[in-house]
Order: C-alpha cells, then sequence, then structure tokens
C-alpha cells in the first residue's frame, strides 16, 4: 500500500491496494483452489503448499453478525480504559466464489443489519490507537 | 460387542459446583473419586486402571498422593473442554481390550473469575486480531446462532426458553451452581453480552469435579445395582470447513461439525439410532449451543428445535428431557469436569436417583456430547 502521511497499518501482510481502494490479501491453493485469509503457507484443505497471496474481492454479503456491547479485556484494546467503550458491529463477510471473512462493521445499529446486506471494504481507526488503520467493511446502497 | 466385552458404569462421584475459595481442583478431584468408589462399593486399591485431568488446576495423578500410593497406572489428560472425554476413552478403550478391570476416571477444575481470556498468538493468529476487537468467544457463539436462527427460523424467544429450563433444573439439583429460577423475560432482558445472546444465556468458568467407576464384565453385575452400560464413546477433531472459534475467516464449503460426526459414530458403534435416545446431556456453553448440538447430534431435525423447545419437549417432563441436571448453564463450567457431569447425570436419571429432577419417562437409552475449543467433540451411548 502507497505511504500515508499520518496512518500506519495494523499489519501490512494484511492489507494491499490503496488507502482509497484497501485490498485484503489472502492466498489461493494452485491445486485446489481455496482461498485463506490471512494468507497460508500451506492450503487446509488439501495440505499443498503450491500456494499464491492474492487480492481478495472488495465487496460481499453480510453472512452473520453480532454487536459486541462490552469492551473486551485484552489484548490491550482501549489504553484510555474501558470508559472510552463504544459497541462496535462484527461480522462474516462472504466474497462472492472466495470465502467469508471475520471483520469489524461500520455499523453498530442492530435495527440496520441484516444477513445478506451488502457491504464493501473500508480502513478504520484501530480503537485506542488513532494513527493505526484496520480493515472492516461498511454497508453498501444497491445503486452505489 | 459381545457379552463378554461390556463396560458399565458401576459408581458416580460428584463435588459440588460453583466457586469453593481454600479447596484445590486436585481436592475437589480426590472427593469427587472417594465419592464414586463409596459408590461402586469398592476401595482405592482394587482399581487398577485411572485416567483424568483439568485444564487450570493440575496434574490428575497427583491425586494419588491423597487417595493412595498404590501404584495404578494413571494416565494424565488435558484436551481442553475434552478433557473428560479423553480420559473416559481412553479408560473404556483399556477394559474393552481386557487391560483392565475396574477403572476410575475423574475430572475436575478451577479457573480465574470472570471470561476467559484468550491470547491471538496462542492461537495462531497475529496481535492484529485481538487489537481490532475480534478475539472474544462471545463473538463467534453470537455469529454462530445468528446465522443459525435466519437459516433454520430459530427465535430469540427459544434461546430464552432454553435458559430457563437450565435454571429450572439447577433449582432442583443440590450440586449445581445456579439455584435461582429465571423466568424467560428477565432472561430476554438481562444485559445483551452480544446480540443476540444476553447475559443470562452464557454459562460462567466455575469450580467442581466428577469421578465415574467402570467396570468390566463379570465385575459389572458383583457390583451394580443398576448397571449403566456404556455402548460406546465416540471422539472427533474438526474437519476442513466446519465453523469455530478464533476463525478470521471461514471457507465457503461447508463440513459436518466435529459433533455430528462424533454422535453417528456413538450411535453406530452402539448399534442404537438417536430416535431411540430417552434423556440427554448435551454441551450448552450459551443457549444457542444447546439449539444447534440437538440436531447436529441427530436428536432432532434442524429447525425442528423450535418447535420441540417451545412446546417443552426438553423439559423434565418432555419427551426428550434435555441437560436434566441444569447444564454448563446452572452448574458453570469447570472444563476438565463438565464432559463427565453429563454421564454422572444419564446414570442418576438411568437408575431412577435424580431425585426432586428425576424425569417422567422411563429411560432405557442414554446420550451425552460435550464440545470444545477449537472443534472437539466426544459422545457416549449408555443403556440399561
Ligand atoms: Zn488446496
Amino acid at each position: 500500500m502507497t505511504k500515508t502521511r499520518q496512518f500506519r497499518l495494523i499489519d501490512p501482510e494484511l492489507i494491499g491496494g490503496t488507502e482509497q481502494v484497501p485490498r485484503l490479501i489472502g492466498s489461493v491453493c494452485a491445486g485446489c483452489g481455496t482461498v485463506t485469509f490471512p494468507r497460508q503457507r500451506s492450503c487446509p484443505r488439501c495440505t499443498s503448499e503450491d500456494v499464491q497471496p492474492r487480492e481478495l474481492a472488495i465487496r460481499g454479503e453480510l453472512w452473520s453478525w453480532t454487536i459486541q456491547c462490552f469492551a473486551p479485556k485484552a489484548p490491550p484494546y482501549l489504553p484510555g480504559g474501558v470508559e472510552e467503550f463504544e459497541p462496535y458491529g462484527v461480522g462474516y463477510v462472504e466474497l462472492p466464489g472466495e470465502v467469508r471473512v471475520e471483520a469489524r462493521l461500520t455499523e453498530s445499529d442492530p435495527e440496520r443489519l441484516r444477513i445478506g446486506m451488502s457491504m464493501e471494504l473500508t480502513l478504520i481507526p484501530v480503537p485506542g490507537a488513532s494513527d493505526t488503520l484496520t480493515f472492516a467493511f461498511r454497508p453498501v446502497e444497491e445503486d452505489e | 460387542m459381545s457379552a463378554g466385552d461390556d463396560v458399565a458404569v458401576v459408581g458416580v462421584g460428584i463435588h459440588v459446583f460453583g466457586r469453593h475459595d481454600g479447596v484445590t481442583g486436585l481436592e475437589m478431584g480426590a472427593i469427587a473419586a472417594r465419592r464414586a468408589l463409596a459408590d461402586a462399593g469398592i476401595t482405592w486399591q482394587d482399581v487398577d486402571f485411572a485416567a483424568g485431568g483439568s485444564d487450570a488446576a493440575g496434574n490428575a495423578d497427583t491425586s494419588v498422593s491423597i487417595l493412595g500410593l498404590t501404584g495404578v497406572p494413571f494416565i494424565n489428560v488435558k484436551n481442553g473442554c475434552a478433557t473428560g472425554g479423553s480420559a473416559l476413552t481412553t479408560a473404556h478403550a483399556m477394559l474393552v481390550s481386557g487391560a483392565a478391570d475396574l477403572a476410575l476416571v475423574v475430572g475436575f477444575d478451577k479457573h480465574p473469575r470472570g471470561a476467559f481470556n484468550p491470547l491471538p498468538e496462542d492461537w495462531g493468529i497475529g496481535s492484529w486480531y485481538g487489537e481490532t476487537g475480534l478475539m472474544l468467544t462471545t463473538q463467534f457463539f453470537a455469529l454462530k446462532i445468528r446465522r443459525y436462527m435466519e437459516e433454520h427460523g430459530i427465535t430469540e424467544s427459544t434461546l430464552a426458553k432454553v435458559a430457563a429450563k437450565a435454571f429450572a433444573n439447577g433449582a432442583r439439583n443440590e450440586n449445581a451452581w445456579r439455584r435461582t429460577p429465571l423466568s424467560e423475560q428477565e432472561i430476554l432482558s438481562s444485559r445483551m453480552v452480544n446480540h443476540p445472546l444476553t447475559q443470562y444465556m452464557f454459562c460462567s468458568p466455575g469450580e467442581g469435579a466428577v469421578a465415574l467407576v467402570l467396570a468390566r464384565s463379570r465385575r459389572i453385575r458383583e457390583l451394580a445395582r443398576v448397571p449403566v452400560y456404556l455402548r460406546s464413546v465416540a471422539f472427533r477433531t474438526r474437519r476442513f470447513g466446519s465453523f469455530e472459534v478464533f476463525s478470521p475467516s471461514i471457507p465457503i464449503e461447508s463440513a459436518p461439525s466435529a459433533t455430528t460426526e462424533a454422535a453417528a459414530a456413538a450411535f453406530e458403534e452402539a448399534g442404537i439410532g438417536p430416535g431411540d435416545v430417552d434423556v440427554a446431556q448435551i454441551q450448552d456453553t450459551e443457549s444457542g449451543a444447546e439449539v444447534m448440538h440437538l440436531a447436529e447430534t441427530g436428536l432432532c431435525e434442524h429447525g425442528e428445535q423450535e418447535s420441540l423447545i417451545q412446546s417443552g419437549g426438553t423439559e423434565l417432563h418432555g419427551r426428550l428431557p434435555i441437560n436434566t441436571d441444569g447444564g454448563c448453564l446452572a452448574c458453570g463450567e469447570p472444563i476438565g469436569a463438565s464432559g463427565l457431569r453429563q454421564v454422572h447425570e444419564v446414570v442418576l436419571q438411568m437408575r431412577g436417583d435424580a431425585g426432586e429432577r428425576q424425569v417422567a419417562k422411563h429411560c432405557r437409552v442414554g446420550f451425552t456430547q460435550v464440545y470444545g475449543a477449537p472443534g472437539v467433540s466426544a459422545c457416549t451411548v449408555l443403556t440399561v
């Protein structure tokens, strides 16, 4: 990913593309076509070691979701203390023909989340570390 | 299995579940072991094989320093939530093979208060996973049941009814931890943890111990008033495509769960079908787990849980009583003891010794299923 002025990525092994259009980096097995995220050195399905990196699709459908309603205890999550905690959405997004990826969701209102809705990859600041970006999915309008 | 190879549970013992300051896990294990030996009418010196373990409370074999140094072969097991099931598998195999006549199996545990606190690095995942806020078991349970509810028409009311049943049964069990009945409405309106799961739909890490005495062939009739035969024990781990805790991604191609495969193997080995089961204890780490495991084990069809549970079918007087001792929800989860607690309860029900919580129907076939991270399951079939 191209360097940005003030941000660093949570893990450069995970995220490629550009800041405007980020891509998740997974891997694909040359033998059986199984796609994984993050990148793996061998295939969990057929055990082949002929596995190549692959930029994953940026859009998919919400496969399941929840709202995280309490502050995780660890690993260090909110250096400022639990008073800073805001509930957040978590889900699996099915990237068509590839894999279901677990991610933060930008939406945390249970009334506005439903299985099957369209989602797109984006970047959000890591809680408690606003100069670091991690990946997330945001709802997209059908005509967007 | 020929008659000569029969294995039966001839003694059971339990140390009350809950929190017990000042008592070690090992001491609880020894207390449960003595009770199981007394129930079988034998002494520790009669035992010629032992297996047991805990997840966080020490090595089971050191209990010989409490029970007595008899030279007995004692295998320590440490296998997460499947610790009890693995110990039972080992003892069963020793008895069936004829390598032992009388075996003791013990499981115990003692965990720190509050939620388990795993680290991504211990699970082969980068630190980004925790920093992003994804390293939580409760999220996994919620994500799994949310999808299941969508696919199979399960309602939030049904999740609450599972917990209400657990606490109602726990109130009738002197060895349970949580003994206060809660209404469906109280459970639904308790603090939201991870949508759709509320506080009272989750079990908590706890403390406790269970021991079983197993015997083979001729010793069974000598020892047991009502022998409860252990027809099969089957233990499986996950395959590619099963949806397990702490998965940054899951394949689109799905596979049968470890529970589905372990249950099918246990029924096949026993020569008994899931439709013959009269009483069962299944893993209920949270309400959704009980719902999903009912179908994964074959005890009902996927989606049938909604009518089965709403109609009271899994209650003490229902057609398929489930988790009659209150399960993990009311007993708490001492990891090393949970799997054996299930067998302990089925044995009491099948002997007719379950007191206030004795099920209405006559029980001839019992079943247990334990499940744990990251995708292990052990199932048993028992008959009288
Ligand atoms: Zn492959």
